[in-house]
């Protein structure tokens, strides 16, 4: 299992950046959030992908039973998806405004702050 | 529970709350901001004492204890660069009063500065490696609506760069914790700094290590992450130039100090090499880039990155001295960084333009200005007495003591191009006599430049916190000895993290967990 999710992590960056390198902006975008989402499942699947029990302490006792799944990974990779998902709309609003502003979704127009 | 430790983060973030809620006040919103940053720099006052008096401070946040919940540690590096961060937070919350418009202050600029304040405060104080990327979020975030705020075509086009390669440095941060917490089963800093030099495969370690070199070098824009840096810092307002340019990219020094010296330590001759190359083409790409500007917030935002290589220089000599030098330089670079882009809002204010070829004939008719400008400049390019001296004194001898005579050879080259670039603004902003006379110059450039509401006010006020900031200058290279000697028990602190250990864990250091 661990294997397949680590090519799906790969397979899913190199989508990413493969996206990022594109001129569109929109693009650009998904590619970002992409990226968010590889490395979300990296996490679930650095901390270990294994068949364990719910993480849940036994009644009377004061710790996890042996075989019980780690429950940490979860906690950061929801934190990273809400921080993600706050992000992305705002990288989202910013595209709309900058493309009213410039006239453009073309990356490679966007170059007049750029140092020359 | 020692809630001095966590003051610095409520103190901005019930001021941007309360900010809010006053949103119609334009009047409240500009008490409020003032009384916060004021009370967030006192908090640090307080909070610095106490660190430098007594050790290093830690606090568990709702009383979990240490590995599992989440840690607040002051040790002297985050009370130092907290101090000093809020200071510049007061410094320019005042400059903004007087130069952020009303628009943007009714769009949220005080709330969002606070929020700023907040995530840079958070990602000093937190002792998990988790909850440090989620203060680089919170700082981020804020940091690219200040970007944006105002919506100019140049904001809009280099906030599209600054938020994507910032993004991509946050993803890689965040593969790396993930891959950390694989590794070791913890993300918190102490308990990290316990475990990993028994981890079994320090090969491994070692590519985590790249990949956090890459992450912060991101963030602290070091050679060759950095073009995000001169492509957006000249475009929002000057106070936010400013803000940005005094502590974002610091905030990714801090982190690469940090975990260069608590986590990554196993194996300096691999990692500390690359960070010290870094550090000379950095040093050197940045003094070269600012060189062929000819606008004046874009050469001091080409010298940012040309200073961050001086930074990393200490880190990567990795000795008590080259560290010690390399937090007197952060301070010292904060403090004239942050000054220099007011200074260039000034200038601004005074001849409507950043462009060189526009400016000239200050140095006559603004000697006050000339004299704040020649402060921090100089000090910029490590002229005696004043605080880069000192800085880069530090660093260079530590480079001799440990013999690495090329990287000491392009520290003093670059410090020479430094005082070539400051000379080159200083002949054109003030020396040189203005084409036209002044009010011929604003109405020729009128067009490209807005000129605010109080374009007429003249720039009294906005001189106050300059001074402040050149009178800072100033007393860092009188009392050089002192914070020199302060500096150094902070790099031993850094080299000997069994004391920040024992300060978050509770107890002996060593031994398997």
């Amino acid at each position: 299992m661990a294997v397949v999710l680590a090519v799906v992590v790969g397979v899913v960056y190199a989508a990413g950046l493969y996206l990022m390198m594109r001129r569109g902006v929109v693009k650009l975008i998904v590619g970002l959030s992409l990226l968010g989402h590889a490395a979300n499942v990296l996490i679930f699947t650095a901390a270990g992908v294994a068949r364990a029990r719910p993480p849940i302490v036994a009644g009377g006792e004061g710790t996890l039973a042996a075989g019980a799944a780690d429950p940490l990974p979860q906690a950061p990779i929801l934190t990273a998806i809400v921080i993600g998902f706050g992000v992305q709309a705002f990288a989202l609003v910013l595209i709309l405004r900058g493309y009213r502003t410039t006239g453009t979704d073309n990356l490679d127009h966007l170059r007049t702050t750029d140092a020359p | 529970m020692n809630l001095l430790l966590a003051l610095p983060i409520l103190i901005p973030l019930a001021t941007a709350a309360a900010a809010l809620v006053a949103y119609r006040s334009r009047a409240a919103q500009r008490g409020l901001a003032l009384a916060g940053a004021a009370s967030h720099f006192g908090t640090a006052l307080v909070l610095f004492a106490r660190v430098s008096a007594g050790g290093i401070e830690a606090v568990q946040v709702g009383g979990w204890p240490a590995p599992f919940g989440i840690t607040l540690v002051a040790d002297l590096l985050a009370a130092i660069l907290l101090l000093v961060a809020s200071g510049m937070g007061l410094a320019v919350a005042v400059y903004s009063l007087f130069t952020i418009d009303r628009e943007r202050e009714s769009f949220g600029y005080h709330p969002l500065y606070h929020v700023l304040l907040m995530g840079i405060s958070g990602a000093f104080l937190t002792g998990d490696l988790f909850n440090l990327y989620v203060w680089f979020e919170v700082m981020l975030m804020a940091s690219f609506v200040l970007m944006a705020l105002g919506g100019e075509r140049a904001q809009i086009e280099g906030a599209i760069k600054y938020v994507t390669l910032n993004l991509l440095s946050s993803a890689l941060f965040l593969a790396g914790v993930g891959l950390l917490y694989g590794l070791a089963g913890t993300l918190n800093l102490a308990d990290l700094a316990r475990k990993l030099p028994q981890a079994a495969e320090p090969g491994l370690l070692t590519a985590l290590a790249t990949l956090f070199l890459v992450a912060f070098g991101i963030k602290a824009a070091v050679f060759p992450l950095f073009f995000w840096l001169p492509a957006s810092y000249h475009t929002p307002p000057t106070a936010v130039s400013a803000i940005f340019a005094g502590l974002l990219t610091k905030v990714g020094v801090y982190a690469l100090i940090r975990v260069f010296t608590l986590l990554f330590a196993h194996d300096p001759g691999y990692t500390h090499e690359i960070i010290l190359a870094v550090a000379g083409l950095t040093m050197v790409t940045g003094v070269l880039g600012a060189a062929a500007q000819g606008e004046l917030r874009r050469i001091l935002a080409f010298h940012i990155v040309s200073q961050i290589g001086y930074m990393i220089l200490g880190l990567g000599l990795f000795t008590k001295a080259a560290l010690a030098g390399a937090v007197f330089y952060i301070v010292h670079h904060i403090v004239v960084k942050t000054n220099l882009f007011l200074v260039s809002g000034v200038i601004h204010r005074l001849l409507g333009s950043f462009e060189l070829k526009d400016l000239g004939g200050l140095y006559r008719a603004r000697p006050l200005v000339a004299a704040l400008f020649l402060i921090p400049a100089l000090s910029l390019a490590g002229l005696p007495p004043l605080s880069g001296f000192f800085a880069k004194l530090a660093l260079v001898r530590a480079g001799i003591e440990g013999e690495r005579w090329a990287i000491v050879a392009i520290a003093l080259g670059v410090s020479l191009l430094t005082l070539f670039s400051m000379t080159k603004i200083w002949a054109e902003a003030f020396l040189k006599p203005l084409a036209d006379p002044i009010a011929g110059s604003l109405a020729a450039n009128g067009g490209g430049v807005p000129a605010g509401p109080r374009s007429r006010a003249g720039a009294g006020p906005l001189l106050v916190p300059v001074a402040a900031l050149a009178a800072v200058t100033v007393a860092v290279g009188v009392a050089a000895g002192p914070l020199y000697a302060l500096a150094t028990r902070t790099a031993e602190q850094l080299l000997d993290p069994s004391a920040y250990v024992r300060a978050v864990l509770g107890e002996p250091t060593g031994g398997p967990p």
